[in-house]
């Protein structure tokens, strides 16, 4: 098996609506690839795809080896999922919900019974087998729904917005769980709009917009071929007057956001720049390398997306 | 992946749905057992004793028994239509499209015809449950004599899976929880007016009794009750097969629209 998942060509529409329009990517095995996009990119119908509850309108799907959807099922033995909303079973104990997850896979409770200190440590909830669903954090639920989505050992895992909702020591400790993982050789597929999430995790990363996959590559590559270097952020209430005005030839490209004016500029040009800004003592500036949100924006465009 | 109109295929995983809505029953099983008791038993005392002390003792519209005896059998049908109706839509509804439980157990390796059929086996057994202990209480109560009564335990899981299947249809259609009220109003509470729980369908005026005696509870009714009175009931195989080209008519067409509703 060269690739764990290929995807070729896929394309999808909903009443009349295409919402993924030809997306095609290779996930090597022990790759993290990262699917970014606004919402409503089509990254949760690519997901879906992929694991064979939606069946495209074209383009071909291989996963784990099998075909999709025609055998997704057999597929899905080895897939682990994490998915965007909490699905854990309310009504039963933290061990009670692998239990039966278990059983899904064909799995006997003797086995996951046996598995499951080793995933409650993994997860950060030893000891927690019998804590009821109530009594978890947010962050622990979440925890749990990565312990759930490895009970049957899977050699790949797809997380559609893992840290969607958590607060940043919970949003860390997955990410430093998701790095375990990949050491242990597993594959992930994720879906963020969190930039820091995707340039620590994923080798590579495909942004997606209005169903179509506009730029990929890995997060170093992807900035240095889309976007100017350097970022000189300007805030203030003349910000986009001097963007308009005076701007323009200090910087390769300004985008005036409201009262902040975004200069892309190459590295022999922020000496001048911020020199030249000196002489607004009413603008405030900020000096920093491009990184991945940039490219995101510049891609995708910052207008709103519901 | 089946295409929408397929026939529904059945795996063993579908028990595996079956085992967790059995472990979650069974966190609850006294206090749900009783609640799915109270509420029959009030009917069957309070118009039994009641309504029956205002008739003779023995009428023969009634089958020459006494009124609570008559409507003892009657309730049993009704009951495990409720029962089979609430799981398959409350319960149904919140485990497909409120909890997402559907949307975690299709992430492993269950097909959604597993989902559905677990789900029906399930709401069906839960439903037998429920008619069994009104069974239980009213042979303790001494109004069920013929060991006859033993054929009706399967016949009241047949109509579990009926009530069970339709109420997979309506889940499958519902946008809210609200939606369910137009069923009950419509086509659940008709049926147990005019399906011979209360009296026998004979009582009403020709026309009415032509549609009625076509309903599925009717057609339950006229099974269940002459077991528990001791007899073999009347044009058996014709009930029995009604009961089963709905229970398996109706689970298709729910299939489809889950799958309608689900596999997009």
């Amino acid at each position: 098996m060269t690739s764990v998942l290929s995807v070729s060509g896929l394309r999808k529409s909903y009443a009349g609506r295409e919402v993924v329009s030809g997306v095609s990517f290779t996930l090597a095995p022990g790759q993290c690839y990262g699917l970014l996009g606004p919402n409503g990119a089509g990254k949760t119908t690519t997901l879906r795809c992929c694991l064979g509850l939606s069946a495209p309108d074209s383009g071909v799907i291989e996963l784990l080896g099998e075909p999709v959807p025609a055998r997704a099922r057999e597929a899905r033995m080895k897939v682990g999922v994490v998915p965007q909303f909490d699905n854990l079973d309310p009504d039963f104990s933290v061990a009670e919900n692998l239990r039966v997850f278990g059983r899904y896979f064909g799995i006997s409770d003797a086995e996951t019974r046996r598995r499951i200190p080793d995933l409650l440590d993994f997860a950060g909830l030893a000891g927690k087998e019998d804590a009821r669903l109530a009594t978890l954090s947010g962050g622990m639920k979440r925890r749990l729904t990565l312990a759930r989505a490895l009970v049957n050992d899977p050699d790949l895992l797809l997380l559609d917005e893992p840290t969607t909702g958590l607060d940043p020591q919970a949003r860390h400790l997955i990410w430093e769980r998701l790095k375990r993982l990949l050491q242990q050789g597993k594959t992930i597929l994720l879906t963020t709009h969190f930039m820091d999430e995707a340039e620590r995790l994923c080798h590579r990363l495909a942004i997606l917009d209005a169903g179509r996959i506009v730029a990929d590559g890995p997060p170093r590559e992807l900035i240095a071929a889309n976007i100017e270097p350097q970022v000189v952020e300007i805030y203030g209430e003349d910000a986009a007057n001097w963007a308009r005005e005076v701007g323009q030839p200090l910087a390769r490209r300004i985008e005036v956001s409201g009262e902040t004016a975004f200069c892309y500029v190459a590295a022999e040009q922020v000496i001048p720049l911020l020199d030249h800004l000196g002489g607004y003592p009413a603008l405030r500036t900020l000096h920093r390398p491009a990184n991945l949100e940039d490219v995101f924006l510049k891609l995708t465009g910052r207008e709103l997306r519901d | 992946m089946h295409g929408l109109y397929a026939l529904p295929s059945f795996s063993w995983r579908a028990i595996a749905v079956w085992r967790r809505n059995f472990l979650v029953w069974r966190k609850l099983a006294i206090p749900s057992v009783l609640g799915n008791l109270a509420d029959p038993m009030i009917y069957l005392f309070g118009l039994g004793y009641g309504l029956g002390s205002l008739l003779p003792a023995s009428l023969a519209a009634l089958g020459g028994v006494s009124y609570i005896v008559f409507l003892a059998s009657g309730t049993v049908c009704a009951s495990t239509m409720n029962a089979a109706s609430f799981e398959a839509l409350y319960s149904g509804f919140s485990r497909m499209h409120v909890q997402k439980t559907w949307e975690a157990i299709l992430n492993a390796p269950v097909a959604l015809d597993d989902v559905l059929a677990g789900e029906w086996l399930w709401a069906a057994s839960k439903a037998t449950l429920s008619g069994l202990a009104i069974m239980l209480v009213i042979a303790a109560l001494g109004f069920v004599s013929s060991p006859l009564a033993l054929w009706a335990i399967p016949l009241v899981f047949l109509t579990g899976l009926s009530f069970a299947a339709l109420g997979l249809i309506v889940t499958a259609l519902a946008p809210s929880y609200d939606f369910f009220m137009y069923y009950f109003t419509l086509f659940l509470t008709p049926m147990v007016l005019l399906c011979g729980v209360f009296f026998p369908v004979e009582q009403l005026p020709s026309a009415l009794q032509s549609v009625a005696s076509q309903l599925p509870l009717a057609h339950a009714v006229r099974l269940v009750r002459p077991l528990l009175l001791g007899e073999w009931p009347a044009d058996a195989g014709f009930h029995l097969a009604a009961l089963l080209i709905t229970a398996l008519a109706a689970y298709w067409l729910a299939l489809m629209l889950t799958r309608r509703r689900l596999l997009k």
